[in-house]
């Protein structure tokens, strides 16, 4: 099976210049494209090679390389092979390419990555429509420098008398008292 | 199916941009919201109706009412302190998180699991499909006005749910799949109950066949309603039940085998109607299907050895970048988790991919319109939908 998914890549690669391949399982490849040849590799993924079904789409932040990854999983379902396809977006102005009219369910996850990353597809049907925050003001709240406990600490009040132990500090002491700081066994 | 003759001359007309011409003021029109509290709906979400006469014109899933934000949850946390999380992201079956999560983890640090684990992991994890089945077979007859079902499918569950506490000490959330392998052993004697568990459960199926499925009321509501065209599948990302009630014969344990499927007999049963009785009648042959697969795991597995591999210290745990992708064969279709992982003590992030994401949205927003107001309930229990998986 690796074989047939290296047969594909090798005929998609010159063409559509995929990079950072990974080969992780027999059924699970990795590649890297640009962003401009994306719509075009997708349509013949889709429509040629059999990779009908969108299993996910989503973002990673790499905040550190001031980037954001969207991750397109296609599966051809009968080969039973898998293609994950990233592309890499400017985090400072994150618009992707909208691909709701080859899987009409891709609208639902760029209406997601919208309100959570605050990345646009222009032209998506309802993308700015608020999904599952309501009136949400800050910082799209699955960036990483969107700080979950600040947001907390300042939204919520606490209930007087409670005590909070930090996680870490209260496994060390009560679970593995005798390990040293910084080891691994 | 209702039959009724409907005036088309009052039915809003589509406009230029595609969008239906809604006018409320008209009087022809009523919002209605079914959700977030209805016994109609499947947990809390709600979908947002706008009907003309007793027929929808157009319904809006509305999600977020639960929406603690698992996944930047888990990004704060080590990998071993995600453990805790990840079953709640869908309560009635709560083992495929733990499965994918697990799998995926070790798939990245490069853990083998001991053989045995692997059984008693498939072994739960079909408990926990036979536990939802339930839940939907009581859900479906529910909203057709057959409460009796609901009542005899909680207590068979809850007769699972005894064993499930037997074996892993909780009931709903069972953190019993670990990453590394399982927490513990088979208690004496397991076999003999579950055994009796499965009878029981027979018994009561063997009911239901009755009073549900040869039902003429129930018959006559749910055939041809909730149509899906199986053209639409690829589109709408639909797996599972869905879509093997329209003839598509795929389930990720037969295709892509994952832990011990390849060693076990079973039939994927199929339908070809892709209505709501076609999709009932296909869990209900599915859940005929997981107790033949939990007799055949008690008897086919070894009766001891080890149950969980040697990890590193959990405390100062680091797996280098990468990033996998692990689903299985829940009971509404493919699951799966994308674990993207960075080098550091913390997963970079967590993606959950659960069927009602794409079944609940987009697929029933295309489904309702045209539906009679009393059916929308069941063409939504029909989906089998849980609403965590989409806000997870």
């Amino acid at each position: 099976m690796v074989s047939n998914m290296k047969k594909l890549i090798t005929r998609l690669q010159t063409r559509y210049e995929l990079t950072d391949l990974v080969y992780q399982r027999p059924d699970l490849t990795l590649a890297t494209i640009r962003k401009d040849k994306l719509r075009s590799l997708l349509i013949e993924l889709r429509d040629v090679e059999a990779f009908t079904h969108l299993t996910l789409l989503t973002a990673v932040d790499w905040m550190e390389e001031d980037l954001f990854q969207l991750t397109y999983m296609m599966t051809n379902r009968s080969a039973n092979q898998t293609l994950a396809v990233r592309v890499m977006l400017d985090r400072r102005n994150p618009v992707g390419d909208t691909i709701h009219d080859l899987w009409p369910t891709a609208e639902t996850y760029q209406r997601e990555l919208k309100e959570m990353f605050g990345i646009d597809f222009p032209s998506s049907p309802r993308v700015d429509e608020e999904f599952i925050l309501e009136g949400w003001t800050d910082l799209p709240p699955y960036r990483r420098d969107f700080d979950s406990l600040a947001y907390s600490q300042q939204t919520y009040r606490d209930r007087p008398g409670r005590q909070t132990h930090d996680p870490r500090e209260h496994m060390k002491k009560h679970l593995y008292p005798d390990t040293e700081p910084g080891g691994t066994e | 199916m209702l039959s009724y003759q409907t005036d088309r001359s009052q039915y809003p007309a589509t406009g230029p941009d595609g969008k239906l011409e809604i006018d409320l003021e008209s009087g022809k029109y009523l919002k209605l919201w079914q959700g977030p509290n209805h016994p109609g709906i499947t947990g809390n979400m709600s979908v947002e109706l706008t009907v003309c006469g007793d027929e929808v014109v157009e319904g809006k899933t509305h999600v977020g009412y639960l929406h603690r934000g698992f996944e930047k949850l888990m990004e704060r946390r080590s990998f071993i302190q995600v453990f805790p999380i990840v079953c709640r992201v869908c309560v009635p079956e709560p083992d495929f998180n733990e499965y994918c999560y697990a799998a995926a983890v070790e798939e990245l640090s490069g853990i083998e699991v001991p053989e045995m684990a692997n059984w008693i992991r498939t072994l739960i994890l079909e408990m926990g499909r036979f536990n939802s089945y339930m839940m939907y077979m009581g859900g479906q007859s529910g909203s057709m006005g057959l409460g009796i079902v609901g009542q005899w499918m909680t207590y068979v569950r809850d007769l699972m749910l005894d064993r499930f506490e037997e074996l892993t000490g909780a009931r709903v959330y069972h953190m019993f799949i670990m990453p590394g392998g399982v927490r513990g052993h088979l208690p004496e004697g397991f076999e003999d109950r579950m055994e009796g568990v499965l009878k029981t459960a027979e018994r009561y199926l063997d009911d239901v066949e009755k009073v549900m499925f040869r039902n003429a009321v129930f018959k006559r509501r749910t055939k041809g309603t909730g149509y899906i065209d199986p053209a639409l599948f690829e589109a709408y990302g639909v797996t599972g039940p869905n879509a093997r009630a329209g003839g598509v014969a795929k389930d990720v344990r037969k295709d892509s085998p994952y832990l011990v499927y390849d060693q076990l007999d079973f039939d994927i049963p199929t339908a070809t109607d892709s209505d709501i009785y076609a999709r009932a009648d296909v869990r209900y042959r599915d859940l005929r299907e997981t107790i033949g697969l939990i007799r055949q795991i008690l008897q086919k597995m070894p009766k001891d050895g080890p149950v969980m591999a040697k990890l590193p210290n959990v405390m100062h745990w680091k797996i280098p970048r990468g990033e996998t992708y692990i689903k299985g064969e829940s009971s509404r279709g493919e699951f799966g988790y994308y674990l993207v992982t960075d080098g550091s003590g913390y997963p970079r992030r967590i993606n959950v991919r659960g069927p009602s994401y794409t079944h609940a949205m987009a697929l029933l927003e295309h489904l309702i319109p045209g539906t009679n107001i009393s059916d929308v309930a069941g063409l939504l229990v029909s989906l089998h939908t849980y609403p965590p998986e989409i806000e997870r």
